[in-house]
């Protein structure tokens, strides 16, 4: 059980002295995953709605597919963006890969599928509801996609923790289209990972525990802005 | 609701997310290496004297030896700095790396549980202790994962005259991870091991492990650093590579590379010939 205390006072030494190589990969973690959220959020939300909303032929087997692409492994997301990004590979031109961008890229692959499937299912629950009302109103569908999504923003949130939490905690992909490389792409999984392999269970234990501290900050921070948010609407 | 404002936003956050963070500068290389020499703080040690003297940043991408290699192949990593020399010969001559310089040498050691099951301990040759092993099927605990120290391993079992394959899984175990890895789950099971000199006296959770055998001519570990070949990839940093290479093989590079030690014993024993200096 030493582990675990040694581990504890491990990572209240490395908050409390702001470690400059911490506070180096915890922004790098926070950039990357939080730019992935943001830019999958971009594409996701839309394309959640039109599911919910448009009548197309093949839209189950489409609805299906996109949870299922929400237990994509990221290993193989890694490797599949490491042979487009590799010199070798199609995009080889752009230099991309060891970047952050590469692992951004990455993360906004596996975070896709957890949005778009989530709106869709909040936006089809509220178009069930306000569908008659939106089309006597007679807004056009993409204006009733932006009541809809407006409507469901709080729910919609969760949908982004959901995301953000996928983001920041997998490490296959980052490991290997970012490469580990100190002070260029070495985010908080692949510092535990690496910590890991060099034997050092109480650093590595105490980075994981700052992880779920930062997790758990940004978790409060939404919850409390869905909070505030609900109370001033009524 | 205007959509092609929104359409344009939305477009300008991505393609700023993807390349705003892409690159800073141009003076770096990158570097496709082993976990050894990343894990076990020479690279921390050693490269920051060479970024000041150049001012070229190396980022180190840190595999095992196939992969590394795989990496340089496809383009990937401007130089490749490894330890199986036979594959690293491979590389030169299929084209793919201008010329191979030895850099540093240390040597293989079995790790295996304090109290030795197998009686391996004072051998007369590392085949006889590995033969022990088999013979005692104690549990082993290898690579597996096509890196220097697999091949290294795989070629003494042969010697040794051992089929691991087919005791795969009863007694042989394969992690298929990094030596880090190997020696962690080693230490959970009470195995026995091979590791590089320079990952086991870096590692931290020794746990009930111990040197079991060391000192045979077949343990060398040999370290080897290849320009990958400009003329296979236009995109290659040649020119910073070379000057990479070329302060390895230096006497301030070597001197820099004998110097690092922990607990006062050194990981790597510098050995460029002494006319690349």
């Amino acid at each position: 059980m030493t582990d675990f205390s040694d581990a504890l006072t491990t990572a209240l030494t490395l908050v409390a002295t702001m470690d400059r190589d911490l506070t180096e990969i915890v922004l790098l973690s926070l950039r990357v995953s939080l730019t992935a959220v943001a830019i999958a959020a971009i594409i996701g939300l839309p394309l959640g709605a039109a599911l919910a909303l448009l009548r197309f032929p093949g839209r189950k087997v489409v609805i299906v597919l996109m949870s299922a692409l929400m237990g994509l492994p990221p290993v193989v997301v890694g490797l599949a963006v490491y042979l487009l990004l590799s010199r070798s590979g199609p995009f080889g031109t752009f230099g991309l890969l060891f970047n952050p961008g590469a692992m951004i890229l990455a993360q906004v692959i596996l975070v896709i599928p957890i949005i778009a499937s989530l709106t869709q299912q909040v936006t089809e629950d509220l178009w069930h509801e306000y569908e008659e009302q939106l089309q006597s109103l007679g807004a056009s569908t993409m204006e009733s996609v932006w009541t809809l999504l407006w409507d469901g923003r709080y729910s919609l949130m969760t949908a982004h923790l959901a995301g953000f939490g996928r983001a920041s905690a997998e490490v296959g992909a980052v490991m290997i289209v970012g490469g580990n490389i100190d002070h260029v792409t070495r985010v908080m999984t692949t510092s535990i990972a690496l910590e890991v392999s060099k034997g050092d269970l109480p650093l590595a234990l105490g980075l994981g525990l700052v992880l779920i501290f930062l997790s758990l900050c940004i978790n409060m921070g939404v919850h409390s802005l869905q909070t505030v948010g609900r109370r001033w609407q009524r | 609701m205007k959509r092609p404002v929104w359409s344009a936003v939305a477009f300008a956050v991505i393609v700023a997310g993807l390349c705003g963070v892409a690159d800073a500068g141009d003076r770096y290389i990158t570097v496709a290496s082993t976990t050894s020499t990343a894990n076990s703080g020479l690279f921390k040690d050693i490269l920051p004297r060479f970024t000041r003297k150049s001012g070229i940043e190396v980022r180190v991408v840190a595999v095992g030896t196939g992969q590394a290699i795989r990496l340089a192949r496809n383009g990937d990593a401007d130089v490749l700095f490894v330890h199986h020399r036979k594959s690293e010969e491979k590389f030169v001559s299929e084209g793919y790396g201008v010329k191979r310089f030895d850099v540093m040498y240390n040597d293989f050691i079995v790790i295996g549980p304090k109290n030795d099951p197998a009686k391996i301990k004072g051998v007369s040759d590392v085949v006889k202790g590995l033969s022990s092993i088999a013979a005692a099927t104690a549990p082993f605990v290898s690579r597996g994962d096509d890196s220097g120290t697999h091949k290294k391993e795989l070629a003494l079992w042969r010697e040794a005259g051992v089929d691991v394959k087919t005791a795969s899984g009863t007694w042989y175990r394969e992690t298929g991870s990094g030596m880090g890895a190997t020696l962690n789950t080693a230490a959970a099971m009470g195995a026995y091991t091979l590791a590089d000199r320079g990952t086991w006296l870096s590692f931290a959770n020794k746990e009930g492990l111990a040197i079991a055998y060391e000192g045979d001519k077949r343990l060398l570990n040999l370290y080897g650093v290849i320009l990958v070949n400009p003329k296979r990839h236009k995109h290659i940093k040649a020119e910073m590579g070379q000057t990479f290479i070329d302060w390895l093989v230096s006497d301030e590079g070597q001197k820099a590379i004998g110097d690092f030690r922990i607990g006062g014993k050194p990981l790597f024993n510098p050995n460029a010939p002494a006319d690349t200096r």
